[in-house]
């Protein structure tokens, strides 16, 4: 994998699945025998890692739909530390 | 405890048969497996996961026994897979053909554990016995072809513990993502074959180090997971999470329990899915009241300030050398029963390596022991 940039693409690591868990309120990453409950902004990030998307097009994406600004740096940071858990790779 | 303080059945384990092609000594299928005559159907395995996604159930095992030997299989993934379950096949590998795997890939299957295990009466060939090899090899290879995660199992124990190394040079090389390295749990066979398959400390030590030898090396590649043996830790484990906490797990014939040997336990009747709803089963029976958070303990787990982390570790285990479900478990320090624990630690101390010798031969699982063992 490519050191993370703001052109990478993640996307869902194989093996996981990601999903909208209605009894738990909240999206799940599901892999053999665990459950990982998401937070909320984990789940917004999670859900737009489709391997299509860049980096760069989630935080502007997030921006726009939170009317936020600055979130470049949180993303990263989660998409880093989600790579470490291997929820999310790139090419 | 009330129904609202209950939390959702997250794992339900779906054993489909008792029928295995293997014999493993430290089975945790119940001794008397052969008794079992009536599979639940489709039908009711279909209406089982349904009923189970309702409760808020994620994670899917299939198990058995072999899953594998059921010819509905994929039937079944299809339908957890439809259910929004992250399904797991727990097998062998014995009978996962290629045309095989590719029904169940199409099917949706997430996930396939491959348990090693002593397939054969030669114990003592079991790293080297080839067709064992050649069967996980190529199995090891159909489940890479197919995409899938692998997660390799093998239960350790007196006599292949010597082999950890090996064991996990080979996982690596077939390209395992995880390794559980399962220390025996002592129940069912394994509890028939105790005195042959309790380690030594000293052998548990060097398990260990190889374990962390080899981690340091395969660093993310490949992630190690060594399950210590309570017998040897003197602490009791928080079995299944906790006792109708998460884990619910259903009998070839129905029976649903809250832990993988629960059934054993006197006085207590474990409620059927032919008679009762999953609903009903996970909040309202006894079977799954009755050991439910701490209300049910004694001392000295009462008023023990590990009663929340532990939940008086495990009732069959309590049960099966306390003779008192609701003792604390005797692996526990503070057990009063512990002295059970040491001395049969002490036993396997006091024998050279190597094979035990004991009054009984290796009871290997299979129909005619069974029969033999729990007449009806």
């Amino acid at each position: 994998m490519t050191p993370l940039a703001t052109t990478s693409q993640p996307r869902v690591g194989p093996g996981f699945r990601l999903q909208w868990e209605a009894a738990q309120d909240c999206h799940v990453l599901l892999y053999p025998e665990g459950m990982v409950k998401l937070n909320g902004s984990a789940g917004q990030i999670m859900q737009r890692c489709d391997g299509e998307r860049s980096v760069a097009a989630i935080v502007a994406e997030l921006e726009q739909v939170f009317s936020a600004q600055g979130l470049e740096a949180d993303v990263l940071a989660f998409v880093r530390l989600a790579a470490d858990k291997r929820w999310l790779v790139w090419a | 405890m009330t129904a609202h303080t209950v939390g959702p059945p997250l794992w339900l384990l779906a054993e489909l048969t008792y029928r295995c092609p293997l014999h493993c000594v430290f089975c945790y299928n119940p001794v008397d497996f052969a008794q079992t005559q009536n599979e639940l159907g489709t039908d009711d395995w279909l209406r089982v996961l349904r009923e189970g996604r309702e409760l808020g159930a994620v994670q899917c095992g299939l198990s058995g026994g072999e899953p594998l030997q059921r010819d509905d299989l994929e039937i079944i993934v299809a339908e957890a897979q439809r259910l929004g379950y992250y399904t797991n096949l727990l097998t062998s590998g014995v009978g996962l053909t290629e045309e095989r795997a590719a029904a169940l890939k199409s099917a949706g299957l997430d996930h396939v554990q491959l348990s090693f295990q002593d397939s054969t009466r030669e114990m003592n060939d079991f790293l080297s016995h080839t067709k064992t090899f050649e069967l996980k090899n190529r199995v090891a290879a159909i489940i890479k072809s197919q995409g899938w995660p692998m997660v390799m199992n093998v239960v350790i124990h007196r006599m292949n513990i010597d082999h950890v190394d090996r064991i996990i040079e080979m996982a690596a090389e077939m390209g395992a993502e995880y390794l559980e390295l399962a220390n025996t749990q002592y129940y069912s066979w394994a509890y028939l074959n105790r005195d042959q398959l309790l380690p030594t400390r000293e052998q548990l030590r060097r398990a260990e180090a190889s374990t962390a030898q080899w981690r340091e090396r395969l660093g993310d590649r490949m992630r190690i997971f060594f399950v210590a043996p309570d017998y040897h830790d003197g602490r009791p484990k928080k079995c299944v999470n906790g006792w109708g906490s998460m884990f619910l797990n259903v009998t070839p014939d129905g029976t649903a329990l809250p832990c993988h040997t629960a059934k054993m336990l006197p006085g207590l009747a474990f409620p059927n899915v032919r008679e009762h709803s999953l609903r009903e089963i996970w909040f309202d029976s006894e079977g799954f009241n009755r050991y439910r958070g701490t209300g049910w303990m004694k001392e000295p787990c009462v008023s023990c300030d590990q009663r929340e982390v532990d939940l008086g570790g495990c009732r069959c285990q309590a049960y099966m050398l306390a003779q008192d479900p609701a003792a604390a478990d005797p692996v526990c320090s503070k057990s009063p029963q512990h002295h059970l624990v040491v001395a049969a630690v002490a036993r396997a101390e006091a024998q050279a390596p190597g094979p035990v010798r004991t009054e009984h031969p290796l009871l290997f699982r299979d129909p005619a022991n069974s029969r033999r063992l729990a007449p009806i």
